[in-house]
């Protein structure tokens, strides 16, 4: 807590809206209030959430510590900031960037921020926040007054609101967009910031806006409402509008969006996403929160319903002046570049080392003649603080502070004229800014993972850091094909790192083995990250963290040396088909005792021996393995099955398949348990409700028993048609389900091992 | 100069000892070492988790996060040491709260130094380092901020080296926090700076 937080509001009052000032007063209030009893747990944690301040790992004040669970004695003992939720606990702290906009001044605060308050780094988000860890919520307030005086707000950044609304990084510069859709973002973020119509969600609700449709910049088909620029001719004036998506979603079951409308005028842009935020209000799930988001609420109506009653909704809203005044200046809208624009000289031997292959991956030509958008390549989306202020100073040096942070976890540089591209990347190398490799394989997408995340099961940014690492000592002989391949890792299934979407994408899980704890990422083949997100891949396997090395390296071998000309990586996976995929990763998912390979045990860049959980690993009694170890295996393969029928386009078996593997899962876990049933599936579903479900012995700490819903609706719906999608979903609720009963054998066999 | 410098200025003092130019170290190996710290209380306070920023050029390097203070190998301007970053406020007057944190830095220094994976190849030079201050309101990095706080270096300094010479010198620009270099000519061996301020 900082000796002059209680100077910072007369400091900053005289920058601050009045809007903002009295948010954050009253939020300052709350924080005295809880602290002297007279708020709930939840209703604070909300509170909190709603600015932005969110939990980190351990702060229900207990660690393992890599041999037993400790507990970490705060100063303010028994006081907490939520449920289960130590105040003195470090916390994240989110920050929203609209569309990533940044300009030089808000880079340096950012940066003191992170020095002050936080451990000196800047996180970017897959989602173009920005994160701050380890930060005192008592130095909440003063850190947001310090970013509301530069115009930033840190309200509805996470909780049950709307999400930081996204945006192209290119936008208005790109070569392909139909037109510039900053604008149209900007004035749809603050049009919904604090607007009455999003304070009653059940859940988060997420926008993006792109400019075309082939390009991946925006994810427009992974959010609950995804614009992407249309144009539409009328007796020879050309009208503005949206193509818009809803109902689309990443988390642990991805959802891809529905297409709404194909051209919704600019002007039916707002009051249409207020309609559509009063429906979800009114319909969306609120007792089942892994069932509140908005996907759900479109599944369960079919889009034609869903626009229905959006309809419905937007004819009876009163008319809100804030609708359409933005667009009065709308074309008037531009940014204005610092330098006038000119091409570069080509010097031979003249330009600065490495600059030639950092021009081949970090800079995109403009549709500007002579303008050029320089991306600088943030490891893992972290930067320094002074770092920071290099990037500030160069956004003052060489373009008129137009910066944009990415989803992809970078910042963007707009508007550099070409000519001074050497001397850019000259600076950004003083600045140790200037990697190579952006939107490459080594430009690696990463949740924060179990770092700093409650959820996390695995070390994805780990194992990010070191495929990064490895990849990028071999970038220079790494074959054209795989270049640019994109990964994205997630620690959990919750797809923070939106590993659905990835040509590689891994998910953090946990296998036990003998008593023991391995982490273990599953590998996810068959995402596609261009299009707008146009299709999610599914698991094939669970390989140990710390060999995702070996079966990364053999996935792409196998493309590089099989691989037809001009055949993209999804088309090759497609073609030799997933079980090939699986079977040459498959000696790699055997699991070699811990006795002859300790390090399979621990996480990357963690020493701790692995664990998911706060409880303790006990003795090894033997060298025994469980016949649930068996079993379980053999539902991920009718699980992985149930895939290849999907993919071979066998619906009906594919789902029929994914019950299946639920239903042996679940009679693994009753026979371990020596719980009694009978083969049919009423028998083992009626029974594992009343001894796993009923009794939450099945609960995760997390997600509680929503995977055993999943369980239970495959068999109320057991026997109905299956589409395309249905059965895609079902495939993944199985994986999931499955991966719920690993979890649950490993809790309840650690517990056992430690009463014994 | 007449100094208005406080105790409470000085709330949030950041010690960076640097490691002699000998060193030779792979940071990989401080993740398993300060992991080891929490399992075994090494320090007398509450640390909580390890952070592992190596991937970050001229970054904070590998952080031991605790309530008090962070602790970390820091490689900020790409100069290698041993930070104490005290975050939450404490008892005393000015060169209490400096004595303090070149203690806490010192000590941290000793046990790395200790460390079998470090053994002869982290050294720390306690007459190399850097003390910043971590709070831009109450000690911007101006002028006036360093002549208000000279008197307080000096006398707290004049003590900790005793009869060797020594130079301070106020570091970078105004955006950044305050941060004062001190260099004597020889290096100085973090044991015998401990046993300086063992006394006190």
């Amino acid at each position: 807590m900082k000796a002059s937080n209680s100077l910072w509001r007369e400091n900053t009052l005289d920058k601050i809206t009045p809007d903002l000032a009295k948010e954050i007063d009253a939020f300052e209030s709350e924080i005295a209030l809880k602290k002297q009893g007279r708020i709930d747990d939840k209703v604070f944690a909300e509170t909190r959430l709603r600015r932005g301040c969110y939990g980190q790992r351990y702060d229900n004040g207990r660690r393992h510590d890599g041999g037993t669970t400790r507990e970490l004695k705060y100063p303010a003992g028994e006081l907490t900031k939520g449920p289960n939720t130590m105040w003195d606990a470090p916390g994240m702290q989110r920050i929203k960037i609209p569309f990533g906009g940044l300009n030089a001044t808000q880079l340096e605060v950012l940066a003191e921020l992170a020095e002050e308050y936080s451990d000196g780094i800047a996180h970017i988000t897959t989602r173009q926040d920005v994160q701050l860890h380890f930060v005192h919520l008592d130095d909440a307030p003063s850190l947001m007054r310090r970013l509301a005086a530069v115009a930033i707000t840190t309200r509805e950044a996470c909780g049950n609101s709307v999400r930081n609304v996204t945006g192209c990084p290119i936008a208005g510069v790109c070569r392909d967009e139909l037109f510039d859709v900053t604008p149209y973002a900007k004035a749809c973020a603050y049009f919904l910031l604090g607007h009455p119509e999003c304070q009653n969600f059940g859940r988060k609700f997420k926008i993006s806006f792109s400019g075309c449709h082939d390009k991946a910049c925006a994810l427009a088909r992974i959010h609950d409402i995804g614009a992407i620029a249309a144009v539409r001719e009328k007796a020879g004036v050309s009208k503005r509008g949206f193509e818009i998506y809803v109902g689309g979603g990443l988390g642990p079951v991805p959802y891809q969006a529905k297409l709404f409308a194909e051209f919704l005028p600019e002007e039916e842009l707002l009051p249409t996403a207020q309609a559509i935020a009063r429906v979800f209000a009114r319909l969306g799930e609120r007792k089942n929160r892994n069932r509140a988001r908005m996907k759900f609420v479109v599944d369960k109506l079919g889009i034609e319903e869903f626009k229905r009653v959006v309809a419905e909704e937007r004819s009876i809203l009163p008319y809100d002046e804030r609708w359409t005044a933005y667009l009065k200046d709308i074309l008037q809208h531009e940014e204005i570049p610092l330098k006038p624009g000119a091409p570069l000289v080509q010097i031979e031997g003249g330009h600065p080392e490495g600059f030639a292959q950092w021009r081949d991956t970090n800079v995109y030509e403009q549709k500007q003649s002579g303008y050029a958008t320089v991306t600088v390549a943030l490891p893992l989306g972290d930067i320094n603080a002074n770092q920071l202020r290099s990037v500030a100073d160069l956004a003052r040096k060489y373009i008129h502070e137009t910066v944009r942070s990415t989803v992809e976890q970078n910042l963007v540089l707009r508007w550099v004229s070409e000519s001074d591209l050497p001397s850019v990347y000259d600076d950004l190398r003083t600045a140790g800014l200037h990697a190579a490799g952006a939107g490459t394989i080594v430009d690696i997408s990463a949740c924060p993972g179990t770092d700093t995340c409650k959820l996390g099961i695995s070390s994805s940014r780990g194992l990010a850091g070191e495929l990064r690492r490895r990849l990028g000592e071999r970038n220079g002989s790494l074959d054209q094909a795989i270049k640019n391949l994109r990964i994205k890792i997630s620690g959990c299934f919750n797809s923070c790192g939106q590993h659905h979407i990835a040509d590689l994408g891994f998910y953090g899980v946990s296998r036990n083995k003998n008593k023991y704890n391995v982490p273990h990422f599953q590998v996810v083949l068959g995402g596609q990250w261009t299009e707008n997100a146009g299709a999610y891949g599914l698991a094939i396997g669970a390989v140990p963290s710390k060999r995702i090395t070996e079966a990364l390296d053999r996935i792409v071998s196998k493309y590089v040396t099989e691989r037809a000309a001009d055949e993209s990586f999804q088309s090759f996976v497609k073609r030799i088909g997933k079980a090939e995929c699986k079977r040459i990763l498959e000696d790699l998912m055997e699991i070699p005792s811990h006795e002859a390979n300790p390090s399979l045990y621990t996480d990357w860049a963690d020493a701790r021996e692995f664990t998911i959980g706060d409880l303790g690993i006990g003795e090894c009694a033997g060298e025994v393995v469980s016949n649930i170890e068996f079993q379980l295996k053999d539902c991920e393969r009718e699980a992985f099955e149930a895939q290849l029928e999907l993919d071979r386009g066998h619906y009906e078996r594919a789902g029929k398949a994914a019950y299946q593997s639920m239903l042996h899962a679940a009679a693994a876990l009753l026979d371990w348990k020596f719980f009694a049933h009978s083969p049919e599936p009423d028998s083992i579903v009626s029974h594992f409700r009343t001894n796993f479900f009923d009794t939450q012995l099945f609960f995760d700490p997390f997600v509680g028993g929503n995977f055993a819903q999943y369980f239970f609706r495959a068999h109320e719906n057991a026997g109905a048609p299956s589409t395309s999608e249905s059965a895609h979903q079902l495939v993944e609720e199985a994986q999931l389900f499955i991966e719920g009963c690993h979890a649950c054998y490993g809790r309840l066999s650690a517990e056992r091992a430690k009463v014994a | 100069v007449e100094t208005r410098i406080t105790s409470e200025d000085m709330d949030h003092v950041n010690v960076k000892i640097y490691v002699q130019e000998s060193t030779s170290i792979d940071l990989r190996d401080a993740i398993q070492v300060f992991h080891r710290w929490i399992q075994d209380a090494v320090l007398n306070e509450l640390v909580i988790d390890v952070a592992d920023y190596r991937h970050v050029p001229a970054g904070p390097g590998v952080i031991l996060i605790g309530d008090e203070a962070n602790y970390s190998l820091d490689c900020a301007f790409n100069r290698l040491g041993l930070l104490y970053n005290r975050k939450r406020p404490s008892e005393g007057t000015v060169m209490d709260k400096l004595l303090k944190a070149f203690g806490s830095a010192l000590l941290a220094c000793s046990h790395l130094e200790d460390e079998a994976v470090f053994r002869g190849k982290l050294k720390f030079d306690a007459g190399r380092c850097e003390v910043i201050l971590n709070d831009r309101l109450l000690a911007p990095n101006t002028e006036k901020t360093w002549l208000e706080l000279k008197p307080h270096f000096e006398t707290f300094f004049d003590g900790l080296f005793g009869s060797a010479r020594y130079s301070m010198n106020r570091l970078g620009e105004r955006r950044e926090r305050i941060r004062i270099e001190l260099n004597t000519p020889r290096p100085i061996d973090v044991r015998s700076m401990l046993e300086v301020l063992e006394p006190a």
